[in-house]
């Protein structure tokens, strides 16, 4: 399968099944789009308008000695791979703690409604932590780094058995030869410089949620008495992100259908001096005000061009910054176990309730149906985390065709269950923004390798 | 070439052998946490 399209000037050709990105002139361009369905008689036959003979004629040597090498209209050897594939025994390698069930604002898009998951408030206590810490080195298998993510409700609210944790963590990880990976998502509320010198030394990832500009994060992310928050936690996570010398943390907001234009706070947050940003779509249902929409769509790939745009020009100035959603490692990026088996929700990945309930992943906490635990029984529910095994994007209908299948891994799956009633669908609107964001991902790379 | 530039050399069909060590962080856990991306995730093979 191949993928061609055209963006900032450049003519980009991906090869979906090897991963190879071509960047080629207008002739070779022309030559792909027909190769494969035509001969090459006929192939210059129909360029000559536009083209030389002899250019044609070059163009098609170089596309075949592409294709021999097997950077381009390759086969797809992984659908026979899937089959050993899902019989692999999994094992569990990450957690989302859900540290507290509360949280001290009153985001407008909380998918945990205000940090209580359609529950009661309520806080993790030690015990049960270290219950899941126990659990999760049990059920490890062979994987030494193991990742576990202080997540809420905010998780500063309940910030002694965090640090707790920890400690606990390191103590364990000695004994059992593993190595944690802490995160810790806030929403910087109550950090103060004890939380951030403690975060420093142990939290290998730090993500501080802002939405970018004072009145669009103000407007979705009030205190609970609704004055807005921004003023209040930017110095903070300023001072933060200097701390942690720009790296090693991001900050990340949820753009709305309330700022369509979301490539100024993305712009706005690396003015402010941050280098590590991730700005998402915000996932909710078709009546919520602040859903994005499918005739949202034209002027949010226009956003998303722009931004690429903007950021090629500031990295020719020097002033450059990561954007966790442009973000593709060409050389050193993930296997192809990694790319099928996506995000690992439900397997590899887990979310903990504060009374140490086992859940898919955070989005589908407080949904009955996907309870697979608990932290001392262990999974029970084993037909829950099947199917999630078997969910990837050959088991996806909408995926099979679709040029991004890798980089994506069929999306999320929470989003799908919650606008198809099922995994293996796929949430439409999030496709076709993932797709955007791949194509300027790609661009970017092509404009890069011109300033080597 | 002349008429190509391929920007990556490492083939996606070549980890299909070595791959699968489960040692690489899970999407969710590093800045996304409603919008699954996987392909910007680091190998830890490759680190």
């Amino acid at each position: 399968m191949v993928h061609q399209y055209k963006n900032n000037g450049y003519n980009i050709v991906l090869d979906v099944n090897s991963g190879a990105i071509h960047v080629v002139d207008d002739v070779s361009y022309d030559v792909i789009a027909l190769f494969e369905e035509n001969k090459p008689e006929e192939i210059v036959s129909r360029l000559l308008e536009k083209y030389s003979e002899a250019e044609i004629k070059e163009a098609l040597e170089e596309v075949q000695a592409l294709k021999d090498s097997e950077e381009l209209f390759t086969d797809d050897p992984y659908e026979n791979y899937i089959l050993d594939f899902k019989k692999r025994p999994t094992v569990v390698k990450a957690l989302c703690l859900h540290i507290a069930h509360d949280c001290n604002l009153a985001c407008k898009y909380c998918f945990a409604e205000e940090g209580e998951y359609h529950g009661r408030r309520a806080l993790m206590d030690f015990e049960t932590g270290k219950q899941a810490l126990d659990f999760l080195i049990a059920n490890s298998g062979q994987r030494r780094n193991l990742e576990v993510d202080f997540f809420g409700g905010e998780p500063l609210m309940n910030w002694d058995v965090v640090k707790q944790l920890v400690a606990y963590g390191r103590e364990q990880e000695k004994i059992h030869d593993k190595h944690f990976r802490f995160t810790l998502t806030t929403n910087g509320v109550l950090l103060d410089d004890e939380v951030m010198e403690f975060a420093n030394r142990e939290m290998d990832n730090v993500v501080l949620s802002i939405d970018g500009r004072k009145e669009v994060h103000d407007k979705m992310r009030p205190f609970r008495k609704g004055a807005g928050s921004y003023d209040f936690i930017v110095p903070k996570f300023q001072k933060l992100a200097e701390s942690r010398n720009q790296e090693r943390y991001y900050v990340r907001g949820t753009f709305t259908h309330h700022n369509l234009d979301f490539s100024k706070d993305v712009l706005h947050l690396a003015d402010l001096g941050f280098k590590q940003i991730s700005v998402e779509p915000v996932v909710a249902q078709d009546s919520d005000d602040y859903a994005i929409r499918e005739e949202d769509l034209p002027i949010l790939f226009e956003e998303y061009d722009n931004l690429a745009k903007e950021m090629v020009r500031r990295k020719k100035d020097g002033n450059d910054f990561n954007f966790f959603h442009f973000m593709i490692d060409l050389e050193g990026g993930p296997c192809v176990a990694k790319r099928l088996s996506g995000c690992g929700s439900g397997t590899e990945y887990l979310a903990v309730t504060p009374w140490g309930d086992l859940y898919p992943c955070h989005q589908f906490v407080g949904n009955e149906a996907f309870l697979m635990g608990n932290v001392w029984d262990g999974v029970k529910a084993t037909e829950i985390r099947d199917e999630f095994k078997c969910c990837n994007v050959y088991a996806k209908e909408k995926c099979r065709n679709c040029f991004a299948k890798f980089y994506c891994s069929g999306g999320c799956a929470a989003n799908s269950y919650n606008f198809h009633g099922k995994i293996t669908d796929a949430y439409d609107v999030g496709c076709a923004l993932e797709k955007k964001r791949v194509e300027c991902a790609i661009m970017i790379k092509a404009a890069e390798a011109e300033l080597e | 070439m002349k008429h190509v530039k391929t920007l990556n050399t490492k083939k996606l069909q070549n980890t299909v052998k070595k791959g699968g060590c489960g040692e690489c962080q899970t999407s969710c856990q590093s800045a996304c946490k409603t919008s699954c991306t996987v392909g910007n995730q680091t190998c830890e093979q490759s680190k």
